[in-house]
């Protein structure tokens, strides 16, 4: 059977974006605020989802030829690899660096390390999320 | 060089970046393996000189992510910490070894070596860590990775028992968030040395018993004592060899261990009714296993049923609390550790060799596998404690315990187990290795001595374990001291309160 989704498909073209953003938004925001990798992960895999049920999967793995396997394991070795770090400079385990710098365009910003763990995070839903979802859309 | 504050971490980082790294080589198998061995053998390396760090400077701390105790999370390694880590690695060195010419390659592409990494961490993050809601977290690792192992290969009978397995320990995660949770209502802290403190202050108090007992439920259904062992004998059935030597050498010991630490650590102010239960139940427990061990004529089912008995032995030492019992409890669980991996990998020969775990269907392996046959036989021996195996010095000090303290019933049973324990293992020997020898289908392909490395070493350890306890008693006693004085491992954790 064929279904009419244009409106499905066309709302989505716009939206996607949107939710992207925001899920980038959320991701920054959980710096000093509620947010964070988390609940950007799950952000972004919606707007993934959001994607295939529009299309179909064959069509967003053509777009999007990511191994999500890959990609959890990727950050989970961010995460990882920033816990670890601290290793190097012969402090315990998970202690993060943070200061300001002055940054071209941008200006004084924060930065610290904890945001390279939580990208690890955000990789980490991201992948598992997906592969979750692949998994059973698969099995039709 | 600057002391390395981390070096107590070692142990669980090391399989945590190994089974990462792992994934992306997913599909190369030989590759994963030379990584998998290389990575679990120089954990034994680090472990081993973590248990000398330990003996020569005291209790290790870290307050991860500089958060001092008892605000942030603290791992601690004491002594018996130490050792159970070295033991966990030298299983799965083991284990790895075996899987290599046992596991089959659909399961080694499919991510097995990363779930065995990370069941690991889980197993050494439970060890190592102070912090009783980071125990909650580390049991949760261990049992993702464990679903994982159990579901592996998605034959029938692993699929009917992973519902089972994931549904039981699903209902005893929760139970020991509500517990957990109960605790922290009471004492207001999740450190476990600061929660000991506490419940110093408090006193022996009704609703601290509650929560005593429903952490032994907690603990004791990840642990298999009598009457939540019921889902155990099922699901350790269902995996392969090397998988069922992990289970049934590390989870229920990480059970039984969390019984350990916090009835010598947290509950020791209504001894008269914890720990009473606790006897009682692991007695129970005791008399179960070696029914079941006796009853059945199935090899993977005997030594099942010998894990249950197992742990009501090291239970009810703890259960006495006198510094001998501890010490023996100690000395047994490391003991059974090694010996059940042993045993699993061995029977897992077997039933490579004959195609069938049935004890009626197999009969002569002796005359034609030799080494199989006499290193069965060495691990049956050092299984039951006949002097001068170290089965033996463990049970010796739980009785010496049981009886100071006058529990002769218990101890008694203690007692009487270790020789139906024997003859329950004798049982496989004299049936198996015996009799007239048969030809089995497929048993050229079957690569005995390769596989027989792993078991090999396990025995060996265990032998040198038991013939070298003079040696060994001095780290025994060392663990168990702290066990027996929460002011040590208190001062160590919380340096200046």
């Amino acid at each position: 059977m064929k279904t009419n989704d244009l409106i499905l498909q066309t709302t989505t073209k716009v939206v996607l974006f949107i939710i992207i953003l925001f899920s980038f938004h959320i991701f920054f925001a959980g710096h000093y605020t509620p947010g964070g990798g988390f609940v950007g992960g799950l952000l972004t895999s919606g707007a993934i989802i959001l994607l295939m049920l529009a299309f179909d999967m064959k069509t967003v793995s053509l777009i999007l030829p990511v191994n999500y396997i890959y990609m959890a394991a990727t950050g989970l070795l961010f995460a990882g690899g920033t816990a670890a770090g601290a290793l190097l400079f012969n402090v315990p385990l998970l202690t993060h660096a943070f200061g300001h710098v002055d940054l071209p365009i941008l200006g004084d910003t924060a930065l610290h390390t904890a945001t390279i763990f939580d990208l690890g995070v955000f990789l980490v839903v991201v992948g598992v999320t997906m592969t979750i979802i692949q998994t059973i859309g698969e099995d039709e | 060089m600057k002391e390395m504050i981390n070096f107590l971490i070692l142990p669980l980082l090391i399989p945590f970046l190994t089974g990462i790294l792992l994934i992306f080589f997913a599909k190369n198998v030989v590759i994963q393996r030379w990584i998998a061995a290389f990575s679990a053998f120089f954990n034994v390396i680090i472990a081993f000189l973590l248990v000398q760090k330990v003996r020569n400077d005291g209790i290790l701390t870290l307050d991860v992510s500089s958060w001092q105790a008892p605000f942030g999370i603290t791992l601690v390694s004491d002594m018996i910490s130490a050792l159970l880590v070295l033991t966990t690695t030298i299983i799965a060195l083991t284990s790895v070894i075996y899987s290599f010419r046992s596991i089959g390659i659909e399961r080694e592409r499919y991510f097995y070596y990363p779930a065995l990494n990370f069941l690991i961490v889980g197993v050494i993050g439970a060890f190592t860590t102070g912090d009783i809601f980071n125990l909650f977290v580390f049991f949760e690792v261990l049992l993702m990775a464990s679903y994982v192992l159990l579901v592996l290969g998605g034959t029938k009978i692993q699929l009917r028992e992973t519902i089972k397995y994931i549904l039981v320990n699903v209902i005893s995660s929760a139970l020991f968030v509500i517990a957990v949770a109960y605790l922290y209502s009471v004492v207001g802290t999740l450190n476990m040395a600061h929660i000991s403190v506490r419940l110093n202050e408090l006193g022996q108090s009704g609703i601290i018993t509650v929560i005593a007992v429903l952490f032994l439920i907690v603990f004791g259904l990840k642990g298999g004592i009598f009457p939540l062992y019921f889902w155990l004998p099922g699901s350790y059935y269902a995996p392969p060899a090397p998988v069922m030597a992990l289970f049934g050498a590390l989870l229920t010991k990480v059970g039984v261990y969390a019984i350990m630490r916090t009835y010598t650590l947290f509950f020791i102010h209504d001894t008269g009714y914890t720990h009473q239960l606790l006897m009682i139940l692991t007695i129970i427990t005791i008399i179960v296993g070696v029914i079941g061990a006796i009853a059945f004529s199935d090899i993977k089912k005997i030594i099942i049923y010998n894990i249950i008995v197992a742990i009501g032995v090291i239970l009810f030492g703890v259960s006495v609390m006198t510094p001998d019992s501890i010490a023996g409890s100690v000395f047994y669980l490391i003991h059974d550790m090694i010996i059940k991996a042993g045993l699993f990998l061995l029977i897992g020969i077997i039933i490579a060799i004959t195609g069938t775990s049935d004890l009626r269907k197999i009969s002569g392996l002796i005359k034609r596998y030799p080494g199989l046959g006499w290193t069965f036989f060495l691990a049956a021996l050092v299984l039951a404690g006949i002097p001068p195996f170290s089965g033996f010095v463990g049970k010796v000090l739980i009785v010496k315990g049981g009886f100071e303290s006058e529990h002769y019933w218990g101890a008694g049973i203690v007692l009487t187990s270790s020789l139906l324990v024997l003859f329950s293992i004798m049982k496989i020997f004299i049936n198996g290795f015996w009799g007239t020898p048969q030809d089995y289908k497929g048993e050229d392909k079957v690569p005995v001595r390769k596989l027989l490395i792993a078991p090999v070493i396990l025995v060996t350890i265990s032998v040198l374990y038991g013939a070298g306890s003079e040696f060994i008693f001095p780290y025994i006693s060392q663990a168990a001291e702290t066990l027996a004085n929460p002011s040590i491992y208190i001062d160590a954790v919380l340096k200046e309160w």
